[in-house]
C-alpha cells in the first residue's frame, strides 16, 4: 500500500507549561489539497514546525511520503517543501542567488532550468538580480514560496502565505499553487482567509488547543454546519417567536437560519402576514467560517 | 521525477555561502580589521621598537606582527561564525539552511571552513601591509600553517556554540568582550611571557590562546616561549574537546531545533 503524503501519529509537543500539541492523529493522503485551521496558538504551526524537522515532537511519529522525519530526516526533507509564516529572507543576496543556494543546500547543483520556470510563474523574473533587501512585503513572499519549490518537493506546506499579500498578487500565487495540485503535488495549506481554503481545499483539518476537533471533507463540513440563513431588516420591530431560531443582531437585522431554497418564501409570507414589512434582505449561503466557528465553539 | 541530488552539494553550498556572505561586506569583515592590526603594528613599535627586542634578537616590531596576524586570525573566524548564526538567528533565514537536509557534521565543516578563510584573508591582509616595515622570518612554515588552522577552528567552533547559545547581539557582545578579548591580549601578543613575573607566566600558561600565538611564532623565528609541540599538544586537545562540544549541540539541535 502507497503511504499517504503526511501521517501523524499521537505526536505531542509541549513548552514548559503549554500543551502545544496533545496527541494528534492525522494522514493527508498524495495529491490532496489540504487545510489546516485553527485559531492562533491551536498548533498548526508546531504541527508544521515537527513535519519540518524544526522541532522535535516530545512523542509520537510523523512521516512525509513514508519517510519518518526522524530516523530518515534526509528522504522526508527532500520530499517536503515549506514556506514559512514569517516573512525571512537573507539580506546578503539576489533572488537568483537566493534560489540557487536553496537548490544547493538540497543537493541539487545545477538547476537553472527550474528555478527560471518557477520565477517565471511567479512573476519574479524581473527581480532575479534584486538584493532581497530592496523587494517589497508581496515579492519577498512569493520568493518565499519560490524557495520551497527549488528542489521540486512532492509535498509543500504553505504556512499562511498569503498574510499581507495584495488581491492580485493572491491570486497569481493561488494560481500557480493550483497548478502544482494537478501536477500531483501534495499541497497542506494554514490560512486565516477561510474563504481560501474553502474554495482550495478538498479536506480541512481543524485544531484547537493542539488537538484535532474536527477532520472532514470541505463539502461535509459545510453540510453538518448547514448555515444558510436569510438576514432582513424590517421597518418596524415585530417579535419573531414563531420562526425557529430566528435572531436580532441589535441593529436592525434579523438573521433566520433554513435548510433549503424553498423555505424563504414561506418565512417572508409568515413575516409579512405578522404585519412586519422588509426593507432588504440578504441571502446567506453555508460558507467555512461559520462551520469555522461552529466546531470551535461546540469543541 | 525527483531531481537528481548529492549530499556533498549542499556542504559545498553551504560553505560557499558562507564566503561569499563575508566577501561581500569586506570592507567591514577582512579591510577593516587589517587596518586595526596595521594602527596597533605602528603605535606599538613606534614607541618600543627601540628599547625592546625579544628572545635576544628579534626586534619588538617582528616579534609582534606574528602575534598580531595570529589575533586577527583568532578574532575574525570567531567573528565570521558567532556573527552569521546570531543574525540569521534573529532575522529567522536560519530557516533556510535547518530545512534541508544537510548533516550536522557537514554543517560544521562549512562553517568553521567559511570562518578560516576569513580568517586567514584578513591574517595574510596583515602579513602584506607589515612587510614594509618588517623583515620577517620564516624559520619553519609548516608550524605556521598547522598553528593558524588549528586556532582558527578553535575559535570558529567557539563562534558557533557563542552564536547558537545567544539569543541577543548584546550576549554575543558579552561573550567577545569578556571572554575572547581579554584571553586574546593576555595571550602574549605584544610581550614574551618571559618579560612577567612568575605569578602571571603561570597564569598565562592557563590560557590556551597563548599556546596559539607562541606556537604560530615559532613558526616565523624557530625560538618560542613554549616548545611548539607543548602548544600542539594543548591547541589539539582545545580543538578536540570544542568540536566535539559543537558537534553535540549541533546534533541535539541545541536552540536551533527546539
Amino acid at each position: 500500500m502507497t503511504a499517504p503524503a503526511i501521517a501523524v501519529s499521537a505526536v505531542a509537543k509541549r513548552y514548559g507549561a503549554v500543551q502545544a500539541l496533545g496527541g494528534v492523529d492525522l494522514a493527508v493522503q498524495r495529491g490532496e489539497f489540504f487545510g489546516l485551521l485553527g485559531p492562533n496558538g491551536a498548533g498548526k504551526t508546531t504541527l508544521i514546525s515537527i513535519l519540518a524537522g524544526l522541532t522535535r515532537a516530545d512523542a509520537g511519529t510523523v512521516a512525509v511520503m513514508g519517510h519518518d522525519v526522524v530516523s530518515d530526516y534526509r528522504a522526508a526533507r527532500l520530499s517536503l517543501g515549506v514556506v514559512p509564516q514569517e516573512l525571512v529572507f537573507d539580506p546578503f543576496f539576489t533572488v537568483r542567488e537566493a534560489l540557487r543556494m536553496q537548490s544547493g543546500y538540497f543537493g541539487l547543483a545545477r538547476n537553472d532550468d527550474w528555478i527560471d520556470e518557477i520565477l517565471a510563474n511567479l512573476d519574479l523574473l524581473h527581480k532575479a538580480d534584486t538584493n532581497m533587501r530592496s523587494l517589497s512585503g508581496g515579492m519577498k513572499r512569493r520568493v518565499l514560496v519560490a524557495q520551497a519549490l527549488v528542489h521540486r518537493p512532492p509535498v509543500i506546506v504553505l504556512d499562511e502565505p498569503t498574510a499581507g499579500v495584495d488581491v492580485e498578487l493572491r491570486q497569481g500565487l493561488w494560481t500557480f499553487v493550483r497548478k502544482l495540485n494537478e501536477r500531483g503535488h501534495t499541497i497542506v495549506l494554514t490560512t486565516h482567509y477561510l474563504e481560501e481554503a474553502e474554495t482550495l481545499c478538498h479536506r480541512i483539518a481543524m485544531l484547537k488547543a493542539g488537538r484535532v476537533v474536527a477532520l472532514d471533507t470541505t463539502a461535509n463540513l459545510l453540510q453538518r454546519f448547514n448555515t444558510h440563513a436569510l438576514r432582513v431588516r424590517l421597518a418596524t420591530p415585530i417579535g419573531l417567536d414563531f420562526l425557529p431560531g430566528a435572531r436580532d443582531d441589535g441593529h436592525g437585522w434579523v438573521e433566520i437560519p433554513f435548510e433549503s431554497y424553498g423555505e424563504v418564501e414561506d418565512i417572508l409570507s409568515r413575516i409579512r402576514l405578522t404585519g412586519g414589512q422588509v426593507e432588504e434582505m440578504v441571502l446567506g449561503a453555508p460558507d467555512l467560517e461559520k462551520a469555522f466557528v461552529g466546531v470551535m465553539h461546540g469543541a | 521525477m525527483a531531481p537528481e541530488t548529492h549530499p556533498l552539494t549542499g556542504f559545498k553550498t553551504l560553505l560557499y555561502k558562507e564566503l561569499l556572505r563575508f566577501w561581500k561586506v569586506s570592507f567591514q569583515t577582512v579591510a577593516a580589521p587589517v587596518l586595526t592590526a596595521v594602527l596597533y603594528l605602528l603605535i606599538f613599535s613606534h614607541v618600543l621598537d627601540r628599547h625592546v627586542t625579544v628572545y635576544g634578537n628579534v626586534p619588538y616590531t617582528a616579534f609582534l606582527v606574528p602575534g598580531l596576524v595570529m589575533m586577527s586570525v583568532l578574532q575574525n573566524a570567531f567573528a565570521n561564525t558567532s556573527s552569521s548564526l546570531i543574525q540569521s538567528k534573529i532575522t529567522g533565514s536560519i530557516v533556510f539552511v535547518l530545512l534541508p537536509p544537510i548533516s550536522y557534521r557537514a554543517f560544521y565543516a562549512a562553517y568553521v571552513l567559511a570562518a578560516i578563510g576569513r580568517g586567514l584573508l584578513v591574517g595574510v591582509g596583515v602579513i602584506v601591509a607589515a612587510l614594509p616595515f618588517v623583515d620577517l622570518p620564516l624559520a619553519a612554515p609548516l608550524w605556521i600553517a598547522v598553528f593558524a588552522l588549528a586556532g582558527g577552528a578553535i575559535l570558529a567552533s567557539f563562534g558557533i556554540i557563542a552564536g547558537i547559545w545567544a539569543d541577543k547581539f548584546d550576549q554575543l557582545a558579552a561573550f567577545q568582550n569578556f571572554l575572547i578579548m581579554p584571553l586574546t591580549m593576555l595571550s602574549g601578543v605584544f610581550y614574551s611571557i618571559h618579560s612577567l613575573p612568575a605569578v602571571w607566566q603561570q597564569v598565562s600558561h592557563l590560557n590556551p590562546f597563548f599556546y596559539m600565538i607562541d606556537g604560530f611564532r615559532y613558526g616565523f623565528f624557530g625560538q618560542s616561549d613554549v616548545s611548539p609541540w607543548i602548544s600542539l599538544s594543548v591547541v589539539s586537545a582545545c580543538f578536540a574537546l570544542l568540536a566535539g562540544l559543537t558537534l553535540n549541540m549541533l546534533a541535539r539541535g541545541y536552540k536551533l531545533r527546539a
